[in-house]
């Protein structure tokens, strides 16, 4: 008998618990990714930690899909006993990006939803002190999304015919 | 033990005057001058890889010392020149503004490399498009990042307006007026 991984254990586990919630599910350079709705991620990610021994958050970033109007936001997480990875994807609105914190699960989410907030302009729910971390306090934008440039606007020597813009 | 013969030694040249039996008489500005000019303390602001052509600047082969700098300030409160080397992050500005700030009159600036300068091949809006943007500066130096003896050659640019600057530039409206254009004092 073929021995069943990880991943599929955690993908069978997601289908069985949250089967409602999951929209899409990849493996890009195989690396096992899920496509849910946002509203329980919470839940599901808590579930994950303590059934499934997904138990360290590697990564919480944002990314702007300006074509499909939405942010998806990614969670990555690790099993270290297993060595072990997952990927999770939500897909939220452009407009008014939400979305419950993850600082209740893991603490270390605090400064990667400071991140996102500061990049994306995500606002994640009940997270204990959501400023900008990384740019200036003054910034006004939220400069990862694609409807702001990336060019400092104050230039008067840079124009399009000499620099590309 | 060889010894080097003392007309090797290059020593400054003493400014114009009127020289006589047991006097020498000169301007006071020209006398200042000529010791500051030979004695600039910098404070290096080292952010990035011009902060590496600085050191290589400092060590043995290229030598600062041989015009006068090798001491280095490390507190703004006795630099007499600030030496900007490398991209300037908006969010570092205002330190940067602030170590301006503290450094006691007269001061220098030096703005060493494309970045400190105009915000070189970084354009974009986290980076300061040029620290002439928050506070004056002296002379540039071109490079990306630019030969120790281009930062050498920025120097002795310094040291030209050091021992040429009048006695009471810092005093004058003109130069408060252009603190204030930068929001300073």
């Amino acid at each position: 008998m073929e021995e069943v991984s990880t991943e599929e254990k955690a993908l069978t586990f997601l289908k069985e618990k949250f089967g409602g919630e999951i929209l899409n599910v990849d493996s890009p350079y195989d690396f096992l990714t899920v496509t849910l709705k946002p509203e329980k991620i919470i839940t599901i990610i808590k579930s994950l930690y303590d059934e499934q021994g997904f138990q360290y958050l590697t990564t919480l970033c944002g990314v702007h899909y300006p074509d499909q109007k939405s942010i998806v936001i990614l969670y990555q997480l690790h099993n270290l006993k297993l060595n072990k990875r997952i990927r999770l994807k939500i897909p939220l609105p452009e407009d008014k990006p939400s979305v419950p914190t993850l600082t209740t699960v893991f603490p270390a989410a605090n400064w990667m939803e400071r991140e996102t907030y500061d990049f994306f302009g995500v606002n994640f729910e009940g997270h204990p002190n959501l400023i900008r971390i990384l740019n200036v306090e003054e910034m006004i934008i939220f400069p990862m999304r694609k409807e702001y440039p990336l060019e400092d606007q104050v230039r008067e020597d840079k124009n399009d015919q000499m620099f590309g813009r | 033990m060889e010894t080097v013969p003392l007309n090797n030694v290059k020593v400054v040249e003493t400014p114009a005057g009127i020289e006589g039996a047991g006097f020498f008489a000169t301007s006071l500005d020209k006398a200042v001058g000529l010791a500051r000019k030979n004695s600039i303390w910098p404070l290096p602001f080292a952010t990035s890889c011009c902060g590496i052509e600085f050191m290589a600047t400092m060590g043995s082969h290229y030598d600062l010392a041989r015009f006068g700098s090798e001491r280095l300030s490390f507190s703004p409160r006795q630099a007499d020149l600030l030496m900007v080397m490398g991209t300037i992050a908006k969010k570092m500005g205002p330190i940067l503004r602030q170590v301006y700030e503290q450094m006691a009159e007269p001061r220098w600036v030096l703005s060493v490399g494309a970045c400190a300068c105009s915000g070189g091949i970084f354009d974009t809006y986290s980076v300061l498009q040029g620290i002439d943007r928050i506070i004056p500066v002296d002379v540039y130096v071109p490079g990306c990042p630019p030969r120790p003896e281009q930062i050498i050659d920025g120097i002795l640019n310094i040291q030209k307006l050091v021992e040429s600057e009048s006695l009471r530039r810092r005093d004058s409206a003109e130069y408060k007026a252009m603190l204030n254009s930068y929001g300073i004092e």
